[in-house]
């Protein structure tokens, strides 16, 4: 380990770091604006520049490789001095519109101007003016204020793997676009205007609507996909004014998808913000009282085989876990967390998350996709798949439709029957599987809802067991949600009880009429015609496909709006945090629930959500520890199966809208229009 | 004078023929094979003993450079890559041994490869030299059609290929790095060093760029051997360099001369002298557009060899001398020469980026006398500002013929100040 | 030309020539495997061959063809010079205004060219015959001041000279490339002092089996000095 001195102090660090990082090993902190510790060294704006012993000229230390005996000075005049002109240089050709800028408050620039800068400008000549490039409905752009680091260029192609900005021109000409100006096509484009270190790209939505220091930060925790990722919410009054990714290392790193970034606006729009009952088929505003009164009536007299209960994708635990004890005092067994009528195996944790957890895709090293499409499905996975894939030596199968995933991979089959053939070693992915140590197997929802699912899944298990994909150390075996609340739905036993029934078989009933009464929490995601007959309460908080074919409407608060506990695809239990208030009469949801039990006279003791959240670690040990997430090497056995040539159904047809929230999202709307609608190769419609 | 039998370049102006029959005539290709058998490390060592030194403008021994080189060839293979991205204002000596004499840049090639067991070698040749990569193009195929290239060259039992690439109007590309990028299909923005060319260069293997006067000289030592050439010119500066001689001179021409000629012997032997007489000269330009030029009195008595040019605060860069007499306004030049650097500045690196634009234009109004004295100074601090923080030399270059002016020529530009303050103001009253 | 962005008109297709594609196949075939994005620029040149001038259709054939993202493509179309974005004449002038062309009178070339077409840099002709550009260091600059018309090197020239060559190519008659005052190559016009002999010989050779054997002998003498330390 090479040992150095910077400023004075002796460092010893790991051989291939750089000056910048050993100096941040001891809290020496040295300017930076192109250099980001997740994309790859540009060494081009040159503000890191630090004197080093021997060398006439100061060095890159975000380039240079440290070395024995190496001595750094970062706050040498001669490093001061060239940091000061690197400064007065980026300064001469950018705009002093700081006032106007979104970026005010919250720009590099600015912060090292302050620390680096002059307190007058030298040059008195025109300064250069630059076109605003179209780069989609996300990111909004001016270019006059580029100061050229293209860390927007290397993340595209490098973390987001679509090469589509570059650096056009060059000299003082050179300039950021897309080609031709085209839509940047990425779930992960909004991460270029974090990344900017100016106000060149900024958030389009957000744009001249808050300044930076007048914004209240809440950090909490995504819930548009089942990943989880950490995020702020900068809010102002009762309104969100958007989504920032939060730093985590095992989930998200510092990377947040687009719909998680932008859908917030959806948040404003088509709120239920009242209870509304339907009074000769049109829905009005009524009371909690009223309502509750209506829902009371109903339920008397049904017997319990009558009733069922849907839990929806954005729901947090506490109220289904107040739900499910709701429903079990009132003795409904048909109940479920799986609208899509996914049948998903719950019998062991295990079968049922993603065991390797996203950071053990780093360790990894083969995969096998089956029936996902991880770019739509979890676009910050994907990222994850195709960083480890940039580090070589990976290969990747894919069993399903032929995705452009941003990385390569072996096209194994269109339909299912390639677990066949791998599981009978008629394919050779059988021995990359059986070769490796710590081979992945990630399951998508589409297998799930695959008529031949069990078969599908029992032969997996075979395949699981035959090639060591689980072992001692290593479980490879791995389901990929797309919903926030449903690994937590399953852990809290939000499924058919011993004689209930599931999605599917509820719908049935509703449709024949056998069933009369049916509650959704929030559940949007299925074909509401079959329920119109069917006496339907809606506790949400977005008039969507359940709110309109609901009898009566109890609104609810969005995950903006509650404390709440998620549980992502890794089976990591995680906090939400209440940001805003909602809108109008709407209320907490696990208290609505609570609430109406009184009414109904089987009344709920919780008075705390501490109490709920001690009923949920009793219901699941899980839930008393947050943020953890559990070895389960527990060994499955399989059988070999018939699998059929049915294609798989995928889950997400548009990415932009796959939710109530982003469903009501003019943002999200734009990005439809822009990349599902029009002559768009990648959107699979 | 250098003798003429001591000439490497003996068709340099083109006389005689410069394909294969007529190239072998002038003895090119003469016992390369032999020359091969000798071994690598000889080769090697012989080109150290030359002393040679790199003909693009730096100066860095030659032999030393390619020691760089791994010594065997891992999985990775190894490359040699020709600079003949002649752009340097000033320079044009490539040019006449692109079209006249490329047999010895492609012997040198071969010789050169295969002491840095390179099996391939790519030449980067500027896009307008499209005539000179044409007699090139096909200079190389005669010497395949004679198994002096291609597998077991000359019969020497190594296998070499020899490729040309023409490039498209970049005069960063003639930085190795960038020259390495653009030949990999990408921008010519030049690449952090470390990593070095030998180590991760060409398509991230082993590579050692050499212009292509070092390359071609290399054949001619080796058979004349090291201590002819380095007994010509003087210590540490050896051997014979070729000199373009442009501007204020009565004959304009390249010549090849003895390292360390004096600059005065230089213009008035082979260039008629300098229009007006010697008595008639402002400033010269040593060495290309890129060094600092020279005030009349040290061009009375220097010589022309990188070490002393250094020690004279200048360079011997490319030997491309640009003449400059008192018809020209000194300020107007350098001007040029820093719109020159602002459009070929590659625009990677801030200071390079910003800072050769606002050089030029303080220049600009500087020629007008647009400027205020205090000005001059800001403009010197500016080129210090750029000056090795970039990350390719083009910041160097932008710098240096800017801080010659201000060092030699700054009463002019307070003068030209001066005077246009006082003719603004008289046409103001 | 200047304009580094791509032309407001495009045509909507672009492909090689038949023999062109060929060609484009040789190219390729110079570089390692997997390195055939090596080849952009020559194939950006052989469509600014095919066509006069790169066009969009241009860059996204080639991005296909050589499997590379089209913004990498255009990003090398803008940052090359010699690559027209747009349309241009069938007679490219180039005039070198570099110092050396400059301390040369390659002012009066300008002019004259100005003169005689009628246009400035960045324009082109109305008949489309001729385009005027200002460009960089030629690398001609003891022949200057010079021009380069397409491919072809003209080299001191004059106001007279070029009106001549400009004459001439209006006729559509043939010009010897090269010196306008038959200069041979870049020697010192009338004050030849050197390669004045016959340079058709053998270089002298230096004894190489007694260069070999002093070599090993050095070699072995270094080794022992090593071997006593």
């Amino acid at each position: 380990m090479p040992k150095l001195i910077i400023d004075g102090i002796e460092v010893e660090v790991k051989q291939g770091l750089t000056i910048l990082q050993a100096a941040e090993e001891v809290g020496i902190e040295i300017p930076r604006f192109c250099y980001h510790d997740r994309l790859s060294v540009a060494g081009n704006c040159r503000m890191c520049l630090v004197e080093m012993e021997k060398s006439p000229k100061p060095v890159a230390s975000c380039a240079m490789p440290v070395g024995d005996g190496m001595v750094i000075k970062t706050k040498s005049e001669k490093a001061v001095k060239a940091r000061n002109g690197i400064m007065e240089f980026l300064l001469i050709n950018h705009p002093l519109d700081c006032p106007i800028c979104d970026q005010g408050g919250e720009c590099d620039l600015q912060d090292q101007a302050m620390a680096f800068g002059f307190d007058k400008s030298r040059f008195i000549d025109n300064k250069r003016a630059v076109k605003d490039k179209y780069m989609g409905p996300i990111v909004s752009t001016k270019m006059t204020r580029c100061i050229h680091c293209t860390r927007c260029v290397r993340f595209v192609e490098e973390v987001a793997g679509v090469t589509e900005i570059g650096a056009t021109g060059r000299g003082e000409d050179m300039e950021i676009t897309t080609f031709l100006q085209a839509s940047l096509e990425s779930e992960l484009s909004g991460n270029v205007v974090d990344l900017c270190p100016v106000g060149a790209l900024t958030n389009k939505p957000y744009e001249f609507t808050a300044r930076s220091w007048e914004l209240n930060k809440t950090e909490t925790v995504d819930v548009h996909d089942a990943v989880g990722s950490s995020i702020r919410v900068d809010s102002r009054g009762r309104e969100v004014m958007r989504v920032l990714p939060r730093l985590n290392e095992d989930i998200n790193e510092e990377w947040i998808a687009d719909k998680s970034r932008n859908s917030c606006d959806g948040l404003k729009y088509q709120r239920l913000d009242t209870p509304l009952v339907r009074k000769n088929g049109v829905l009005e505003s009524s009371s909690w009282g009223e309502a509750f009164d209506i829902i009371k009536k109903r339920l008397i007299g049904l017997n319990p085989n009558q009733i069922a209960a849907l839990v929806g994708d954005l729901v947090d635990c506490e109220s289904i876990m107040v739900l499910k004890d709701f429903m079990s005092k009132i003795g409904v067994q048909n109940l479920d967390c799986r609208q899509d009528g996914s049948l998903i195996d719950t019998r062991r944790r295990s079968s049922y998350i993603f065991n390797s957890t996203i950071n053990g895709i780093d360790d990894s090293d083969c995969l096998l996709l089956l029936g996902t499409n991880p770019r739509k499905e979890a676009p910050i996975i994907n990222a994850r798949i195709r960083k480890r894939f940039l580090r070589g030596d990976y290969q990747i199968g894919l069993i399903g439709d032929a995705f452009d995933l941003t990385y390569n991979y072996n096209h194994i089959s269109k339909t299912p029957e390639g677990v066949t053939s791998i599981v009978n070693e008629k394919n050779n992915f059988y021995n990359i599987l059986k070769n490796s140590n710590k081979a992945m197997i990630i399951v998508g929802m589409s297998v799930f809802t695959h008529p031949d699912v069990n078969n599908i899944i029992n032969s997996l298990y075979l395949l699981c067991d035959k090639t060591n994909v689980i072992n001692k150390d290593w479980n490879g075996y791995n389901v990929l949600h797309t919903c926030a609340s449903r690994v937590g739905g399953i852990d809290l036993g939000f499924v058919p009880g011993k004689s209930g029934k599931s999605t599917k078989e509820i719908l049935i009933a509703a449709e024949k009429q056998d069933l009369k009464f049916i509650y959704l929490l929030g559940a949007d995601e299925f074909d509401a015609k079959k329920i119109d007959k069917t006496f339907t309460v809606y506790q949400g908080h977005h008039g969507d496909r359940g709110a309109n074919v609901a009898d009566v409407i109890l609104p609810g608060c969005a995950y903006t709006e509650k404390n709440g506990t998620y549980v992502n695809t890794e089976g990591r239990v995680q906090l939400a945090s209440k940001a805003v208030s909602p809108p109008g009469e709407a209320k907490e949801d696990w208290k609505i629930i609570r609430a109406l039990s009184e009414v109904v006279g089987c009344d709920l003791k919780y008075k705390t959500i501490d109490q709920v959240r001690k009923r949920m670690a009793w219901q699941n040990n899980i839930f008393a520890d947050i943020n953890r997430v559990y070895d389960d090497h527990s060994f499955f056995t399989g059988s070999s199966e018939f699998i059929s040539s049915i294609p798989f159904h995928y889950p997400i047809k548009n990415y932009y809208q796959t939710d109530v929230i982003s469903r009501a999202s003019k943002t999200m709307a734009e990005c439809t229009k822009e990349f599902s609608l029009n002559n768009n190769k990648r959107v699979e419609i | 004078m250098l003798k003429d039998q001591d000439r490497i370049f003996t068709n340099l102006y083109g006389d005689f023929g410069w394909g294969l029959n007529s190239a072998m005539q002038r003895g090119d290709w003469d016992s390369t094979k032999e020359l091969i058998s000798m071994g690598k490390d000889w080769i090697i060592d012989e080109i150290k003993s030359s002393g040679l030194r790199g003909r693009g403008g730096a100066g860095f021994p030659t032999g030393l450079k390619m020691s760089f080189m791994p010594k065997e060839e891992s999985s990775r293979p190894h490359y040699l890559v020709v600079n003949a991205d002649e752009g340097e204002p000033g320079t044009c000596k490539d040019r006449d041994m692109l079209r006249y004499d490329p047999h010895k840049l492609i012997e040198g090639c071969l010789l050169t490869s295969f002491a840095m067991s390179s099996h391939a070698c790519y030449i980067y040749i500027r896009g307008e030299y499209y005539n000179e990569a044409s007699n090139l193009q096909r200079a190389i195929d005669e010497a395949y059609e004679s198994g002096f290239l291609g597998k077991d060259a000359c019969g020497s039992g190594w296998d070499f290929d020899l490729f040309l690439h023409r490039g498209a109007g970049a005069y960063i590309c003639g930085e190795e790095t960038a020259l390495i990028q653009s030949l990999e299909g990408k921008k010519g923005q030049p690449r952090l060093k470390p990593p070095f060319p030998a180590g991760v260069g060409l398509y991230g293997c082993p590579t050692t760029v050499n212009n292509v006067e070092t390359i071609a000289v290399i054949p001619t030592i080796l058979r004349r051997g090291a201590k002819w050439f380095n007994a010509l010119g003087k210590p540490n500066n050896t051997g014979t360099k070729v000199f373009c001689i442009s501007g204020h001179v009565n004959n304009p021409c390249n010549v090849e001369e003895e390292m360390g000629i004096p600059l005065k012997t230089l213009i008035e032997e082979h260039c008629g002298g300098v229009i007006g007489g010697w008595d008639n000269l402002l400033a010269i330009i040593p060495g290309g557009s890129s060094v600092p030029c020279l005030p009349k009195k040290t061009c009375d008595t220097i010589d022309m060899d990188f070490d002393s040019l250094k020690g004279a605060n200048s360079g011997l860069g490319t030997a491309a001398v640009i003449v400059m007499n008192k018809s020209v306004d000194i300020i107007a030049a350098i001007t040029r020469l820093s719109k020159f650097y602002k459009h070929e500045s590659c625009g990677q690196c801030t200071p390079c980026r910003e800072g050769t634009g606002w050089l030029y234009r303080v220049m600009d109004r500087m020629v007008k006398g647009e400027a205020t004295p205090e000005e001059i100074n800001t403009l010197e601090e500016v080129t210090y500002q750029i000056e090795g923080h970039t990350i390719c030399a083009l910041g160097d270059a932008a710098a240096w013929p800017i801080q010659g002016l201000i060092r030699h020529f700054r009463p002019v530009m307070e003068d030209r100040i001066k005077n246009y303050k006082q003719s603004h103001f008289t046409s103001a009253a | 030309m200047t304009l580094r962005e791509l032309s407001a008109s495009q045509p909507d297709s672009f492909s090689f020539t038949d023999e062109n594609f060929s060609l484009s196949k040789r190219i390729i075939k110079k570089y390692p495997e997997g390195y055939q994005a090596s080849a952009v620029i020559p194939l950006l040149d052989l469509a600014q061959r095919q066509e006069g001038w790169v066009s969009k259709p241009a860059i996204e054939f080639i991005a296909d063809l050589l499997q590379m993202p089209v913004i990498r493509v255009l990003e090398v179309a803008t940052f090359y010079t010699m690559f027209n974005l747009q349309p241009i004449g069938k007679k490219h002038i180039q005039v070198c205004t570099n110092l050396p062309c400059l301390l040369r009178g390659c002012d009066q070339v300008v002019k004259c060219c100005k003169d005689k077409l009628g246009i400035n840099f960045g324009e082109t002709t109305n008949d489309k015959m001729f385009s005027l550009s200002e460009v960089e260091c030629a690398g001609a600059c003891v022949n200057a001041p010079v021009v380069a018309i397409n491919d072809d090197y003209y080299e001191d020239l004059t106001y007279d000279l070029m009106s001549k060559v400009i004459d001439r190519l209006v006729q559509g008659e043939n010009i010897k490339i090269g010196s306008m005052i038959n200069r041979e190559g870049s020697s010192p016009v009338g004050n030849k002092k050197t390669l004045l002999e016959d340079p058709n010989h053998m270089v002298p050779k230096q004894d190489l089996l007694k260069a070999k054997a002093d070599y090993e002998y050095q070699k072995k003498q270094k080794s022992i000095s090593k071997g006593n330390n």
